[in-house]
């Protein structure tokens, strides 16, 4: 996996996950670390689009919220926090991880936040498609006929 | 025409005293909570969102509490909102083929790949009031089976493998937005799909019902219906890289519909396409629908003159925030207006008094 690639998989979990539970791993990390803002939290929207028929041209379904900020650690590292709803918090810890996440403190943020959150993510979403699943259809045929 | 009318101030500021004071009802039942209204009235904020077009559950079901369950009030509360808030940029178009689907039904095929799931439905209840929800308890969890990892196929790309569907041309074109551009006619399949799925769910209902009743008939299929939660991406250019910045939940229903030939294409099936945020299921069949019969001169269909297939009509009338805004607006002091309409009166009564009577009134 690229470098590249890492970062887009860490900033998705980060934009997705639930607020409560990203702030309360952040805590477990310890003493947040200084920082400067780049770029202050700022709530705003992006215009979501779909496909006409889900797979011709574009167009514009309606927006959803986001909160995004920019800010750099006292070693340098700069993160940016884009995360879905309103919530300066959540960007600013979003932020922080993803410019932890450029330091030498990467691995211990990986166990102690990202990966937790990934499990939980990914457990809540098979519990809904275990729950799907329970409901499909098993057709059966009654057999009929003259002989 | 209306001038401004001064005075009212603590008229207007008592109502208001007394609105907040309604909308809590009476003190010794418990307050309803955000959250309580977000996880448990999660249609009604689904509605909110979508003709609020901005999709954030918490702000819908603050919009709910606040407007006192009335839903218009609620989307206008949202719109407003949203006109704030600076737009950072837009998403790449939303794959729901991955959609982590929830409910996946087929009217068309019965053995589709992925099988028919039913997920959290109204259907097949008995419409019976449940008193049980009457008392407070806990529910059972409920039941689960081996869940299923792969993709779930649409539907229509079956019939697309055999040419059997008209096939939708994929392209980047930046869609037309309503929301910054006054809509302008004739109007493109791109807009239209954007009005529609912020329009109202009774017009756009209404609409696509009198379509199934032969104004404009189409004879619909529904394809597949599928609910469930799709990932949202976007470019982020300080990064120079896209990210997923959040997750939605979609309806999404694809009709397949009667055909369409020509002198050089043999017939096929067409599409109608309903996309609606959250659970919203009759609002994405009727978006269907509408989108259908509003394709008529694409599709070289003969105009009926139905309501349906009238595009001008259609998006003129489906937005409930502009319709309730023009309705509503006529119950605001019009004082000089009627005043002329009363001196008006006046005059045109006393004209005809005097053709009906003119002895009486010249021996007066």
């Amino acid at each position: 996996m690229t470098a590249e690639n890492n970062r887009r998989s860490w900033m998705s979990v980060l934009a997705k996950a639930p607020a409560g539970r990203l702030l309360a791993l952040w805590h477990e990390l310890g003493a947040e670390p200084d920082f400067h803002w780049l770029r202050a939290p700022e709530i705003g929207a992006t215009m979501v689009r779909g496909r006409l028929g889900g797979t011709g041209a574009p167009f514009n379904l309606g927006e959803m919220t986001l909160t995004r900020c920019a800010l750099q650690l006292e070693s340098g590292a700069v993160g940016h926090g884009y995360v879905q709803g309103r919530d300066k918090d959540k960007a600013r810890v979003a932020a922080l991880v993803d410019a932890l996440m450029q330091t030498e403190q990467a691995e211990a943020v990986r166990a102690t936040i990202l990966t937790p959150l990934q499990a939980e993510m990914t457990a809540a979403k098979d519990t809904r498609a275990a729950k799907a699943a329970a409901t499909k259809v098993d057709f059966f045929t009654m057999v009929r006929g003259e002989d | 025409m209306y001038v401004a009318v001064k005075g009212g101030e603590r008229a207007i500021d008592n109502a208001h005293a007394w609105l907040a004071e309604e909308r809590r009802g009476d003190l010794d039942v418990a307050e309803l909570s955000i959250a309580q209204i977000r996880e448990q009235l999660s249609l009604a904020v689904n509605r909110v969102m979508a003709e609020g077009s901005l999709y954030d559950p918490d702000l819908a079901a603050l919009a709910i509490k606040q407007s006192r369950g009335d839903m218009i009030e609620a989307i206008f509360l949202i719109r407003a909102y949203r006109t704030t808030l600076p737009r950072f940029g837009a998403t790449a178009p939303v794959d729901t083929e991955a959609m982590a689907c929830d409910r996946r039904i087929s009217a068309t095929f019965k053995d589709a790949p992925g099988g028919q799931v039913l997920g959290p439905t109204f259907d097949y209840t008995h419409r019976l009031l449940d008193f049980a929800l009457a008392a407070e308890g806990d529910i059972p969890e409920a039941p689960q089976s081996e869940p299923r990892t792969e993709v779930t196929p649409h539907i229509t790309e079956f019939l697309n493998q055999e040419g059997l569907i008209q096939t939708e041309v994929s392209s980047d074109d930046v869609p037309g937005d309503l929301t910054r551009e006054p809509l302008e006619l004739p109007s493109s399949r791109p807009l239209r799909l954007q009005a529609l799925t912020r329009g109202d769910e009774g017009f756009v209902l209404s609409m696509a019902y009198s379509t199934q009743r032969g104004y404009g008939r189409n004879h619909a299929f529904v394809g597949e219906l599928r609910i469930g939660k799709v990932a949202v991406e976007m470019d982020i250019p300080e990064l120079g890289f896209a990210i997923e910045v959040g997750e939605i939940e979609l309806t999404e229903c694809e009709t397949v519909n009667q055909f369409q030939g020509s002198k050089t294409e043999p017939p096929q099936f067409t599409r109608g396409y309903g996309l609606v945020f959250g659970q919203s299921e009759r609002k994405s069949i009727s978006m269907a629908l509408v989108d259908r019969a509003l394709r008529w001169q694409e599709l070289g269909e003969d105009n009926m003159g139905a309501p349906a297939q009238d595009e001008e009509f259609v998006l003129y009338h489906s937005d409930n925030i502009q319709a309730t805004g023009f309705l509503e607006h006529i119950k605001l002091p019009h004082y000089v207006d009627f005043q002329s309409e009363l001196e008006l009166i006046r005059k045109l009564r006393r004209e005809a008094m005097e053709n009906i009577n003119p002895v009486q009134e010249a021996a007066e």
